[in-house]
């Protein structure tokens, strides 16, 4: 019997040490928002990505939606992985999917995460509604981070502040998702908004 | 037999764990770090397992990743991982830290530690 993989995954790069301490942190957002693009500019590895299984709901809304007629039954979720040697930690990246039909996936993804990045695209705010519910509503901190794209609009902090209508308190960020530096900073964002709100 | 590479898998990955849908313990995340309990790979395995096996022989990896290298999705992984655990061949060890967003020490070690990464 062959168990034919689609592709071939990257060789394994193992953990130097078992003992670490890991956490999980979410990059959410809409379908094309550069989610793919923030993790591998932060990972450490190649890029992993693992087959999900849709649940027969989703499953169902995705043949409807899909004119091609196309049965989709899994969908493949970006992640990678980020080392923090001098305090024992890997922090994992989660790509978390920002269509509704994916729903099912988030409370295992949102499980026990420190926290959130929302990558916004401004050219398509209203995208991210959906993905800034969800975070909300499985009570996970979040930072919204504007991945810059050279084609979408500026606009003034505030004007988008009050489009997303974002919590005072919710820190809004500029970044490039292809600049790991740009990536870095988002994360220490948000690890800051963690400690504010940590009581 | 072969397949055309970018063709699905041939068995269904239900078949992958004999049926079993339940994994016998439920401590397994995504983030659980496993490894293997003994260098050899052992003998007798079925293939999705043996995969698994043969994989963690190498080293630790975290229960994502395996699922990812042996490209199964992670429900199937964490039944086929749970009876490899029960079977005494993978060693289950370290999980996620519960209510880690409201444990200020460990919230400012990722802090220093990506503050170093600058």
């Amino acid at each position: 019997m062959v168990y034919a993989p689609s592709s071939s995954p990257p060789d394994a790069v193992y953990l130097p040490d078992p003992a670490q301490t890991m956490a999980k942190i979410l990059v959410a957002g809409a379908f094309g928002v550069g989610k793919t693009t923030m993790i591998g500019s932060l990972s450490e590895i190649p890029p992993l990505h693992t087959e999900e299984v849709m649940t027969t709901v989703g499953a169902a809304v995705d043949r409807l939606h899909d004119p091609s007629g196309k049965q989709t039954t899994t969908v493949a979720m970006d992640f990678g992985r980020y080392s923090l040697p001098t305090q024992d930690l890997v922090l994992y990246l989660f790509g978390a999917p920002g269509q509704e039909r994916f729903r099912a996936l988030w409370e295992d993804l949102a499980h026990q995460a420190l926290g959130a990045v929302v990558l916004v695209d401004t050219l398509r705010l209203e995208d991210s509604f959906w993905v800034m519910s969800a975070v909300e509503e499985r009570q996970v901190p979040y930072v919204v981070a504007v991945n810059s794209f050279p084609r979408s609009p500026r606009y003034p902090v505030e004007q988008l502040r009050q489009a997303l209508d974002l919590d005072p308190a919710t820190p809004l960020v500029t970044c490039d998702a292809r600049d790991p530096e740009a990536c870095l900073r988002v994360l220490i964002a948000l690890v800051d908004h963690l400690l504010t709100h940590c009581t | 037999m072969t397949t055309p590479s970018g063709r699905r898998r041939l068995v269904p990955a239900f078949l992958a764990t004999d049926g079993s849908a339940q994994a016998s313990r439920n401590t397994l995340d995504r983030l659980t770090v496993l490894t293997a309990t003994t260098s050899r790979v052992p003998e007798g395995l079925d293939p999705p397992a043996h995969r698994i096996a043969a994989l963690l022989s190498g080293g630790a990896l975290t229960l994502a990743e395996v699922a990812a290298y042996v490209q199964l999705p992670v429900s199937v992984v964490k039944v086929l991982v749970s009876e490899l655990v029960d079977h005494g061949h993978l060693t289950v060890h370290a999980t996620l830290l519960r209510s880690g967003r409201r444990d200020r020490q460990l919230l400012e070690r990722v802090l220093s530690g990506l503050r170093a990464k600058l």
